[in-house]
């Protein structure tokens, strides 16, 4: 086992910045992280075990406990609850006979839930180790676990063909699909990739980003930040090495586009890095990607390799002296707080992936302290578009607010889930119809996730762009017969408590708090007051330090705003006051360990 | 008219702001000028006698005996004050909470260093004895509680300043001082 972990931090010189590729590949090698080894990888590193085992805890694809041979994961967002996920969950632990959260006796199967796993088209979705499964059913469920028993191997339990596209290549074989449907300036086929780095070879950097500027073009991870400005701000700080971060941590639910891109355009997102290193003046660029999408990275380093050789990556780019940028990747291990920007850095520096204060800014002061870009899978894809183009042909598509155009990630109760490129400006019911819902169906659409807002019929005009919806473009459509409170506001709000890093108080409470007044409604013990409660306590998350904590409250607030019949139809009429308190519940558990009748 | 009617009781705390009470000093002759007693570790009274004005709490809920003299209290008291760390957020008992039951038990009555004869393990269960709850609860997830008085204790000035507070129905002064959370 020691020579196994050596090799390991040899692989990383021993660099405790590294420590995330470290732990994956210890996970990996030996299916969980054992004690002796942490206290090894700290002895080597330098580091106190607390200070390993914080980074480990935090992350759900690390365990301290072994896992099994083959470990499961099973999604649990609303999208795989609304295609089927219990049954398939209750088929797994039947056949396994354990629960989630459990390892079989005989050490070979490990059964976990996990966050949105980017499928929610192809729902419900499984990992089972590093393996994306999608689409299962109870009936696929006993072949997994009878196959599981044969001691397959996971290759040979792939029983359908593989997905679309690249998905089929020799370094992915993939069962996951595209369902790409509506291609646009971004997603188009004849792209030829280099030819926007060869084009820049003539241009300074001042001119790159007053190209980007001329586009107005706006960060597609969701908060809109203008991209040229954000380049020009770490452009004009100053720094020893500068760092430019693709942002492909994708982890609101409903999301999936960027798995799309890393799959179909990986070529356009490595030239919009090198565009945005030139840009900024920074050498170095860093793809930082969810642990969910680990089955893309053999073909993605082959894709930078290749780069490499065509000498698109590497020194002296395409003979322009001093124009020097590579790309590493970074894996993420399965937290969804690592999205926001701050957070995503700390975690490249092998620490729990909690949100710095700012400011300042990573413009400013990102990685190791060096003024960093973050940047998103879909902004720097279209850079290049713009470097091609021309700002002014960028601002031609979307509305002056919103230039150009947008992926949208749309799942749920519609013929056609999938990733579409339009141009900003459609109303709701413009994307209703092109994904094959009709409007009478729908009863709400989720607009941006889980930290967006949920939209009744009476708003399906209104209008994708940031001047009034804005998103990152997850839409997830939710047909007439669902039960929105328990479906949708529930399991995210679940969600939000299962992801917080816990550093805020606002956060790391009031989620739970807001969680079972919900559930108090939902079990017919709500009053008015609870409805008053929630709405204003929900405010005060608006005091957490980062997105994931100001937003926490948003699937509860918007449902509230948008369907307070639903709320109003459960809670009790006749009463101002109940505080749920149920006391026989409350004394059966000691009554048993005690061995007394409870007397009531 | 008549004087106000107050009624105080301790549930799961460890009667330091019934302390705290009699740390207003000499204010205490003041106190009884201006109300009554009724069922208060303060004059021994064990029952209600009349309907009250305000009630104290202090303490959190641990068992099933507490739950039945705090919803007694919601009853007969007009205006409930939760008081102090333990009635409005459980407190120190509270630090079971994360503790399985059973642990509880038998750190309690058979394993912990205290323990010094229970030689046949028996862990109390006398019908008489009050049931504990699964985990120890703030008033206000019980009742519906009117005001909360932080601190452990709530410094008797706090205390004094919110009872003469809701007797006269003036303003209550909060300097910064006097408000203190341990």
């Amino acid at each position: 086992m020691k020579t196994g972990v050596r090799k390991i931090l040899e692989k990383y010189g021993k660099d405790k910045t590294r420590l995330m590729d470290i732990l994956i590949d210890v996970q990996s090698e030996f299916g969980f992280i054992p004690r002796e080894i942490t206290v090894q990888i700290a002895d080597d590193l330098g580091m106190s075990e607390v200070d390993v085992d914080q980074t480990i805890s935090f992350y759900h694809f690390f365990s301290q406990k072994p896992t099994g041979k083959y470990h499961i994961f099973l999604n649990n967002s609303a999208v795989a609850n609304m295609m089927g996920r219990k049954e398939v969950a209750d088929t797994f632990t039947r056949e396994l006979g354990i629960k989630f959260d459990e390892v079989t006796s005989d050490g070979l199967v490990g059964l976990f839930e996990t966050s949105c796993i980017g499928m929610n088209d192809q729902e419900p979705a499984a990992i089972i180790n590093n393996h994306i499964f999608t689409r299962l059913t109870p009936f696929r469920a006993k072949e997994i676990v009878r196959d599981i028993k044969e001691g397959k191997s996971i290759e040979d339990m792939f029983v359908a063909d593989y997905g679309d596209g690249e998905n089929r290549s020799d370094l992915i074989k993939s069962v996951v699909s595209n369902n790409i449907r509506k291609i646009g300036p971004i997603l188009e086929r004849n792209y030829k990739s280099g030819q926007a780095i060869e084009k820049i070879t003539q241009m300074t950097p001042e001119q790159v980003i007053d190209e980007v500027k001329k586009s107005n073009m706006r960060g597609r991870g969701g908060a809109g930040f203008p991209t040229g400005l954000k380049w020009e701000f770490c452009r004009n700080t100053k720094g020893e090495k500068k760092y430019i971060f693709c942002n492909a941590d994708e982890g609101e639910p409903g999301t999936f586009k960027d798995r799309v891109i890393l799959t179909e355009r990986p070529r356009l997102l490595f030239e919009g890095m090198v565009i945005a290193g030139y840009a900024v003046g920074a050498t170095e660029g860093i793809l930082y990607i969810r642990h969910e999408y680990k089955y893309l990275q053999a073909y993605l380093e082959s894709i930078l390799e290749k780069a490499r050789e065509s000498n698109y990556l590497g020194k002296n780019i395409q003979g322009k002296k001093g124009f020097n940028f590579d790309i590493r990747i970074q894996f993420g291990a399965g937290a969804y707080v690592c999205g926001e920007e701050s957070a995503l850095i700390e975690s490249a520096e092998g620490k729990r992936g909690e949100p710095r204060d700012r400011p300042p800014f990573p413009v400013e002061k990102g990685y190791l302290d060096m003024p960093t870009v973050v940047n998103n899978v879909e902004t720097l894809c279209s850079v290049v578009k713009v470097v091609l183009n021309g700002g002014d042909w960028y601002k031609s598509f979307g509305t002056t607010e919103s230039t150009g155009t947008k992926l949208l990630s749309i799942s749920g109760d519609c013929k056609f889930p999938g990733v579409y490129e339009v141009v900003w400006g459609f109303s709701i019911n413009d994307i209703l119809d092109m994904v094959g819902a009709h409007a009478e169906d729908v009863q709400a659409v989720q607009v941006g996730g889980p930290s967006g807002a949920i939209i009744a019929a009476n708003e399906f005009n209104r209008i994708l762009g940031y001047e009034d919806l804005a998103t990152g473009g997850s839409l997830i459509i939710i047909g007439k017969n669902r039960d929105i409170l328990t479906n949708i506001v529930l399991n995210f709000t679940e969600f939000f408590i299962e992801e917080s890093c816990g550093s805020c108080s606002t956060c790391r409470i009031i989620p739970t708090l807001l969680h079972n007044k919900l559930v108090k409604i939902l079990n017919a013990r709500g009053v008015k007051q609870d409805i008053d409660d929630m709405i204003e306590w929900g405010r005060i998350l608006k005091a957490s330090r980062c997105g994931l904590g100001q937003t926490a409250a948003n699937p509860i607030l918007s449902s509230i705003k948008n369907f307070r019949q639903l709320y109003e139809e459960k809670i009790q009429k006749n009463k101002v006051f109940d505080s749920g308190f149920d006391l026989s519940a409350a004394v059966k558990e000691s009554c048993k360990v005690t061995g007394r009748v409870p007397n009531i | 008219m008549s004087k106000p009617i107050v009624a105080t009781t301790s549930l799961a705390g460890c009667f330091g702001c019934h302390m705290s009470v009699l740390d207003i000093d000499d204010r205490i002759l003041e106190l009884f000028e201006l109300v009554e007693f009724n069922k208060s570790p303060i004059d021994d009274i064990k029952k209600f006698t009349k309907h009250c004005d305000i009630g104290l709490i202090e303490g959190g809920c641990c068992n099933s005996e507490n739950i039945h003299v705090l919803k007694e209290f919601r009853e007969h008291c007009r205006i409930l004050v939760s008081v102090g760390e333990c009635a409005i957020m459980g407190g120190l008992p509270a630090m079971r909470n994360g503790i399985p039951i059973r642990e509880c038990f038998e750190e309690a009555y058979l394993n912990g260093p205290t323990v010094v004869a229970n030689e046949e393990g028996i862990l109390p269960n006398d019908p008489e004895l009050p049931m504990l709850l699964d985990r120890v609860y703030p008033c206000h997830e019980i009742v519906k509680i009117d005001y909360f008085l932080p601190g452990c204790p709530p410094r008797a000035d706090l205390i004094w300043e919110a009872l003469v507070a809701l007797v006269t129905g003036d303003e209550m002064k909060l300097p910064y001082e006097v408000v203190k959370f341990d």
